[in-house]
């Protein structure tokens, strides 16, 4: 993309909107991050990442990352994106596909091939995640017209991992804005609760999570496809999306539980999103797989990306 | 204010290929990997060794005896050695803050006098910061700074050199003598005569505790009031007393296991010399913190135990051990990016060092869980030896270098909360 800035402004406009993908679509956002000759947007993935963190910071509820994700993955196999939220089922049969029962079109990934199918041609069995988003069981019904595809189940589950981080990143450095304003605004025994040490240590505690995750996340993004890079990204996420919506919750009082108010779009998300395409338990277990010569895992990723190891 | 945007910092190719020297060097040397040994393993011999390399003041300018090298090459040295193990700690503070303080706010003589010394890893510093009576609350600092000469100071830091303009080479005798034996950082003889006639100019008196690695030190930098009538962060200055000195006692305070690496250090009119501005004090200390707090020395004490747990008992546990050290890794890098650009992230720097120093207790429990030993600091099982030092220091991780309670303080200070 060219502008960075303009990209962030107008990501930050368009997602604050009641129903902002009409306007996503309008603006071409929809497609950031998948490449022109697939009917994309252009742009890479530090593009969209731009645009998933607006959509966490404004809780805003579209298919953005999992268009994003189909997108990408028809795109590696060299097929058309079609117009519309799509979403990708990792298999014959898959639970907790995401948005699937709002997908125009789904993508569907059945070992080493892919199918775009049509909602008529897929049972769904609706669910939902606690922040209200569709979360749907899906069976494919019949035979597929499926073409050969370099993107593996396992390729999706890493990269929805990172999209999900930075998801995650967004919603949190909102709940942590909301609780700062708050703590200044709101006034107990004469002064604002934000002057008392036990609540400015809570208010350091909820920056450090997010500031870390945040971190992580960016540094992640340099090394898409770098199992290690991504599993602690999503640990460190998900882990912090625990800590900060406790604690955002705790300074807002009981103000914070209703749901006129907006911090619940965002710690609802936050709980949803943190155990969504794995959470911290399962990032763990495959860190301690991979991580028995410690320092040399930790090391290896400081350095520049590398070169073209990125096919989708 | 909103939380910053840290951007990740990415390791310039010379940064990689400096960290495969380091490791060479590591692999083959001889030394007990410790928890805790950039404060409590100090080994003067193996900090020439250093020095030798060329691993010391890396930073520094290489007219002053430094290797003209970036903050992240430093960043990549340091974290080697950290997670070796390696007893780094005789030399630490001079590398990690005396250097860029005395490039920063030093005169030319003394970036002369101290910095080629600091460099060849042969004069280390110590830090007089915390008094009986001040602790978190630093500003409150009594110890006295008092004048010894009529002399107006405001021209002192740049004041005209007696000395020759060229760096004065290494007096004959320094290679000769014992890592253990007290030097002096070299001056020619017309500035020592200088030095000693009116003692820099300044006496100090009195009192500063918790000082690591005093006892090794050939200079120690001291926080002291030097305007009487100013309160708080007015009219504190730095200055610079070499060691041994005339009127400094330094004693022993021994640790929890009984080691020695804290000092009591007493001034009784000892001579000293101003360090900067007169009245900087509290500024040039502050923006030392920066470097002071975020660095791999905040959430690698303990990786010794780290890494014997993802070797012999990999799993979830040690998963996300590893996870959240990459993540702090990152984090200090970035603000170790952020400081090689010429900001002071004062706020991160200050979240790193809270966070990291948790990470660092935080291994102790899982290493406890999962190796399946007692600590004991004179069992023949290294893991044994490793998680006692580790227990016992553990306290001092999130105390030194400003508690994480005041660190906190500062975060929500910098988040503008009420």
């Amino acid at each position: 993309m060219a502008d960075d800035r303009l990209l962030r402004e107008t990501a930050d406009a368009v997602l604050a909107l009641d129903e902002p993908w009409p306007a996503l679509v309008e603006a071409g956002l929809a497609g950031v991050g998948v490449p022109e000759e697939a009917g994309g947007s252009g742009g890479d993935l530090a593009d969209a990442a731009v645009l998933l963190r607006a959509q966490g910071y404004h809780g805003a509820a579209v298919p953005l990352a999992e268009t994003l994700l189909a997108g990408r993955l028809l795109a590696a196999a060299a097929l058309p994106v079609p117009p519309g939220p799509l979403t990708v089922v990792p298999g014959r049969s898959a639970r907790r596909v995401p948005w699937a029962r709002r997908a125009h079109r789904l993508v569907v990934l059945d070992g080493d091939r892919v199918a775009v199918v049509a909602p008529d041609d897929v049972e769904t069995v609706p669910g939902t995640n606690v922040a209200g988003e569709p979360r749907d069981d899906v069976t494919v019904r019949g035979e597929l017209a499926a073409v050969p595809c370099p993107v593996t189940a396992g390729d999706v589950a890493l990269r929805g991992a990172l999209l999900r981080s930075v998801q995650l990143t967004g919603a949190m450095r909102r709940a942590l804005e909301l609780t700062v304003r708050h703590a200044g605004e709101r006034e107990q025994f004469g002064r604002p609760v934000g002057r008392f040490q036990a609540v400015r240590q809570q208010l350091a505690e909820l920056a450090g999570e997010a500031a870390v995750a945040d971190v992580a996340v960016r540094a992640a993004l340099r090394t898409p496809g770098d199992v290690f890079a991504v599993a602690a990204a999503k640990l460190n996420a998900s882990r912090a999306a625990g800590a900060v919506a406790d604690l955002a919750h705790q300074v807002h009082g009981a103000i914070g539980v209703t749901s006129e108010h907006p911090l619940g779009a965002l710690t609802t998300r936050l709980w949803a999103w943190r155990d969504e395409f794995g959470g911290e338990a399962h990032w763990a277990r495959r860190l301690g797989e991979l991580g028995r010569v410690p320092w040399e895992e930790v090391t290896r990723t400081g350095g520049p990306p590398p070169e073209g190891a990125t096919v989708w | 204010m909103a939380l910053p945007e840290l951007e990740p910092a990415v390791l310039p190719p010379e940064a990689e290929r400096l960290r495969e020297e380091v490791r060479g060097f590591l692999a083959a040397a001889r030394f007990e990997p410790r928890c805790d040994s950039w404060l409590t393993g100090a080994d003067p011999a193996f900090s020439r060794e250093l020095g030798a390399r060329g691993w010391l003041g890396i930073t520094l300018p290489v007219e002053y005896g430094g290797h003209g090298r970036s903050a992240l090459e430093r960043f990549v040295v340091i974290e080697e050695l950290l997670a070796a193990g390696a007893p780094v700690a005789a030399h630490w503070i001079a590398d990690r803050q005396m250097g860029p303080s005395l490039l920063a706010h030093g005169t030319p003589e003394q970036k002369r006098r101290f910095l080629p010394a600091i460099a060849r890893g042969e004069c280390f510093f110590a830090i007089g910061m915390s008094e009986p009576d001040a602790g978190s609350d630093l500003a409150s600092v009594r110890t006295r700074a008092e004048r010894t000469r009529a002399e107006p100071t405001r021209a002192e830091p740049t004041r005209a050199e007696p000395t020759p303009a060229e760096p004065t080479p290494a007096e004959p005798t320094r290679a000769e003598r014992t890592p253990a034996e007290p030097t002096r950082a070299e001056r020619t003889p017309a500035e020592r005569t200088r030095a000693e006639r009116d003692g820099g100019g300044w006496r100090l008196t009195g009192t500063k505790v918790w000082t690591s690695g005093a006892h090794l030190a050939h200079a120690i930098v001291v926080l002291a009031r030097s305007t009487p009538s100013a309160t708080r962060h007015d009219g504190l200055s730095q200055f610079v007393v070499e060691l041994p000195s005339d009127g400094v006692t330094v004693r022993p305070i021994r640790g929890l296991s009984g080691e020695h690496h804290f000092n009591e250090v007493v001034f009784d009119g000892a001579p000293a010399e101003l360090l900067g501005a007169e009245g900087a004090g509290w500024r040039q200390v502050t923006a030392e913190l920066a470097y002071e707090r975020s660095g791999p020395e905040r959430f690698l004490s303990t990786f010794a135990l780290v890494r014997l747990v993802c070797s012999v008992a990999p799993g979830a546990a040690s998963g996300r051990l590893l996870g959240r050290l990459w993540a702090l890794r990152q984090a200090s890098l970035a603000v170790a990016g952020a400081l090689a650009e010429g900001r002071a992230p004062e706020l991160e720097a200050a979240l790193v060092k809270d966070l990291g120093t948790r990470f660092e207790r935080e291994v102790i429990d899982v290493a406890r869980d999962r190796l399946g030993v007692e600590p004991d600091p004179v069992s023949p099982d290294p893991a044994a030896r490793l998680l006692a030092q580790a227990v016992v220091q553990a306290p001092g991780f999130t105390l030194r270098g400003g508690t994480n309670e005041i660190l906190r303080g500062i975060v929500a200070r910098a988040l503008e909360v009420g």
